[in-house]
This record gives structure tokens, C-alpha cells and sequence, in this order.
């Protein structure tokens, strides 16, 4: 079963109603953590953002993040350890490569290549990662809704 | 018994795909001996009221290639839909828009503005007279096919049984399928699952490829003419972007063979939703760079990526299109493309 858009089932969107939707991949040893942290402690963090959480940020394909665009998400925030800390060695170095490339692709396929952002973040950083939701978030808020046209 | 009907169309494509059909040589005669062949406007004489005047699914197999462009190609895939049992997109245009499904880095507008206005080779008296799906003259009204924003594949607008891929298919892939058809309508054979990928393999490209393998460190990209290739190592290797990483197996490796890098017109392999996104995922791998500006240093010698990446599937792929606003932003869209074809 193929899954829907949300967009198809939403009322359109104006400025004051939009509220970004943001899917963010979080590697399991280092951002994930670090947002787990940022929840213990209780520090604020941006409701827009929806977390799945991969063994490491080196797994999330290209297709992952353009179909995360497609059934709706204004944004994606990819986030994975620092150089040097990766589990994997040096699955995070892949990662920032994929996504330079992305963005290449994506800017010329007229996709602002803002909504896609890349963040180290390590298990200890909750506040960083506290912050970057919010920043993220007003950057979205911004940019608008992303409304893909097919035909 | 009567004989099985067959049917061959062409809606957007080069005619490439008619010719490989051909390219089985004298197995045609075999073809025609074993089938009925009751509509193929490239080879015979029938016309669109004699495939109308037909039952529902009277026809057994259409070999359908060429992309949605037009209101008249949508109309006959529909057509030959009803008319038919199974349906084949036949070819890579059918399957994933291919070389015509390029056009989606435009619109109509931006396509109409180049071809009437800008071109060179426009006459200057009809230079920005646009074509009209109405127009009246004296004589009456006439009616031609309407231009669509978006290239569609066969499968966005109907239904398709199964899918052979290819820029061409190779012939003696579709003399496998055809062997393989006519046996399964003599013998009552059960047909393979719906949606299958006929006259092709299961693996990538790089699967078939007799080149050496190593493992790959890219500084720079080079294009085909930049270099004069070693023969038995791997292309991408030296810095030659081959898709073959990113594209399904079947061909016999044919490009590489001949020391060209893989096109990727057998599009994505199986379990793979969007090849160009695979392309970038293999790319990014072996790109040999420790930190952001010296990763962009390297992919920007990349001759347009996204014409290479989604060279054959655009039309197929996650976006379908780029995503110009109507009418707006066309003129930047145009100017990165020509300055890309400048490098």
C-alpha cells in the first residue's frame, strides 16, 4: 500500500496557520542520544520536529529524505556524531558528502536547499540540539510550506 | 484457433524502440507467423478507427513505448489499454520517461518560449507564433493534440501489466520475451507476477561489467573526452561518472565494453524507488574528501548532475519534475542550465 501524501488531506496553508513539518533522522549513538538527553533534562525543544531514529546518520539514503519531501515534510534535518566519533568510524563522513550532493541536486531541481540541514550533534549535546530544532524550525517557518508540483 | 493478436505503439519516443524490435532479424517472420498482428502504425497500415472498432481486451500483448507528451499519446495509451489484455511498457520512455522526460526541467511555457521564439532556426515571420490546440480557418476549425507542462510514463495514466526496460531494449532481450510469450500462450504456462521486469537481470549494471575494480578514492571527475580511458579498469575508478552502480543489469554491460561510461538506461534496479538518489548515495561513498568544502570542490567538477543522475528516469522519479513555479523562475532554471553546458 502505497502511502499518501499528508498534503492531500490538509486544508491549504496560509502564513499564519502553517506549521512546519519536519522529519529528522538521528543517528542512535550520538544525536539520538543527545536529543533522549535534551527530553531527561527537560529542556525545551521544538514540537515540529519528528524523529526516526537510525543506527547511524551513513544509513539514511538519498531516496529517504526526497520521500520524506514527498508525503509532506516542509523540512529534513539529518544529524549524526562529530568527525571522529562515529560508531561505524566513518559512516558521518559519508553522510556529509551525500548530503553536499543532495543539495546540489535538490537546488537545481528548484528545492530551496535550505530545508535540508545537516548537524553533528553528540550524546551529551542537549542544548545544542535544543537549539538547532528551534533555529530549524524558524528557518522553515520562513522558507513556507513546501508545495511540490507534480504536473 | 485463431492466432494471438499483438500491437505496437508509439506515443513520445525516437522510434528506437520500433527499430529494436526489428533488430531480431528474421525472427520477425516468426513473430508474424505466431501472431496477429493487428496494430502497428511504424510498420503497417492500420489506422486509430480500426483498433476503436475492436472488443474490449481483444488484443492479447501491446508492446507500448514512447512517454505521455501530449493529449493524443494519453489518449491511445487509454485506448490501448482498454483493448487490451496485457500491456507492456516497452522501453525506457514508457517506463521512466527517459531522454523525452528531460523536459521536466521545464514547463510548457519554457519549452514553447525556446522552440517558437528563441531558437535560431525560427523563421523570422513565424518567429513567437505558438501552437494552438484551436484554431479556426477558413475552411473550419482545427483541432491539434494538447502540450503538456509534465512528460508522464505509461504507468501514471494507465495501468501496466509488465515492463521491459531499455534505451533501446536490447534486441535479444526482447526475442527472449517474445520466445518466452509465445511459449506461455502455447503451453497455458502461468504468467509471471504483475508489474514484473521482463528481458532484463536482477542485479546492476556493474554486475556484467568485465572491468577491474578497485577501491575507489574520486579527487576530480572527468568527462569521457577529458581522458583517453585504460581499457580494463573500472571507469568510475578514473573519475568517469558510469551509472552502471545505480542501474539494472540486463544490457551485457554494452557501453562499458566500448569504453563508454554506463547511461543508466535501464533505470533503477530492483527494490530502488529513485535512481538518481542511488546515484548520489554510491557517489557520495567514494568521494575522497574529509570535510564540506573540499566534498563540493569535487562534486562541482560534476558535469550537470542532475541530467546525468536522472538522465533516463526523471519522469519517474520521486520530484517527477523540477519544482518551477508556472510560468516563473524559468529564466533562472535556463541560465543555470546554459552555463552548465558551457562546462
Amino acid at each position: 500500500m502505497e502511502a499518501k501524501s499528508v498534503r492531500e488531506k490538509e486544508q491549504p496553508k496560509t502564513k499564519e496557520t502553517f506549521e512546519p513539518k519536519i522529519v529528522a533522522f538521528m543517528c542512535n549513538w550520538c544525536a539520538y542520544s543527545g536529543a533522549d538527553l535534551a527530553g531527561v533534562s527537560r529542556l525545551q525543544s521544538s514540537p515540529n520536529i519528528r524523529i526516526i531514529r537510525t543506527m547511524c546518520s551513513g544509513r539514511v539514503d538519498p531516496a529517504m529524505i526526497m520521500r520524506a519531501f514527498e508525503l509532506g515534510a516542509d523540512g529534513v534535518l539529518v544529524a549524526g556524531c562529530h568527525f571522529g566519533d562515529c560508531h561505524y568510524i566513518e559512516g558521518n563522513y559519508k553522510t556529509m558528502r551525500r548530503i553536499e550532493l543532495l543539495k546540489m541536486v535538490l537546488a537545481r531541481l528548484g528545492i530551496d536547499e535550505r530545508r535540508l540541514r545537516l548537524e553533528w550533534i553528540s550524546a551529551s549535546e542537549a542544548e545544542k540540539y535544543a537549539r538547532v530544532s528551534f533555529e530549524f524550525t524558524e528557518q522553515i517557518r520562513e522558507l513556507g510550506p513546501l508545495e511540490l508540483r507534480m504536473n | 484457433m485463431s492466432k494471438p493478436k499483438l500491437a505496437l505503439y508509439w506515443a513520445a519516443s525516437c522510434g528506437g524502440c520500433e527499430i529494436t524490435v526489428l533488430d531480431i532479424e528474421e525472427k520477425i517472420l516468426d513473430v508474424a507467423e505466431f501472431f496477429d498482428i493487428v496494430f502497428w502504425p511504424c510498420a503497417m497500415d492500420f489506422k486509430y478507427e480500426d483498433v476503436q472498432a475492436m472488443g474490449e481486451k481483444e488484443i492479447d500483448i501491446t508492446l507500448f513505448n514512447g512517454a505521455i507528451r501530449t493529449s493524443e499519446n494519453e489518449q491511445m495509451a487509454k485506448l490501448l489499454r482498454e483493448k487490451s489484455k496485457i500491456l507492456i511498457a516497452f522501453g525506457s520512455c514508457a517506463h521512466e520517461g527517459c531522454i523525452p522526460g528531460l523536459a521536466n526541467f521545464f514547463d510548457r511555457k519554457g519549452i514553447f518560449e525556446y522552440a517558437y521564439k528563441q531558437s535560431p532556426t525560427v523563421e523570422e515571420e513565424t518567429r513567437g507564433t505558438y501552437p494552438q490546440p484551436h484554431t479556426r480557418v477558413p475552411e473550419g476549425e482545427i483541432e491539434i493534440p494538447e502540450f503538456y507542462d509534465t512528460v508522464k510514463t505509461l504507468d501514471q495514466v494507465v495501468e501496466v501489466d509488465y515492463i521491459i526496460p531499455g534505451c533501446p531494449p536490447q534486441s535479444f532481450q526482447v526475442w527472449g520475451v517474445l520466445q518466452a510469450v509465445m511459449d506461455i500462450l502455447k503451453t497455458g504456462k502461468p504468467l509471471p507476477p504483475k508489474g514484473a521486469v521482463l528481458g532484463a537481470g536482477d542485479k546492476t549494471c556493474c554486475d556484467e561489467c568485465p572491468r577491474e575494480r578497485k577501491e575507489k578514492k574520486i579527487k576530480e571527475f572527468v568527462r569521457p573526452h577529458q581522458i583517453i580511458p585504460k581499457e580494463d579498469e573500472c571507469l568510475l575508478d578514473q573519475g568517469i561518472l558510469c551509472m552502471g552502480p545505480a542501474t539494472r543489469s540486463g544490457c551485457g554491460a554494452l557501453c562499458v565494453k566500448a569504453n563508454i561510461p554506463c547511461r543508466g538506461c535501464y533505470g533503477a534496479p530492483p527494490n530502488v524507488r529513485d535512481q538518481g538518489a542511488k546515484m548520489i548515495s554510491a557517489l557520495s561513498s567514494v568521494v575522497d574528501a574529509s570535510n564540506p568544502e573540499e566534498a563540493r570542490k569535487i562534486l562541482e567538477t560534476i558535469a550537470d548532475p542532475l541530467g546525468t543522475f536522472y538522465r533516463f528516469s526523471l519522469a519517474h522519479s520521486t520530484f517527477r519534475r523540477a519544482q518551477i513555479p508556472n510560468g516563473k523562475a524559468q529564466e533562472k532554471v535556463v541560465a543555470q542550465q546554459e552555463a552548465e553546458a558551457i562546462h
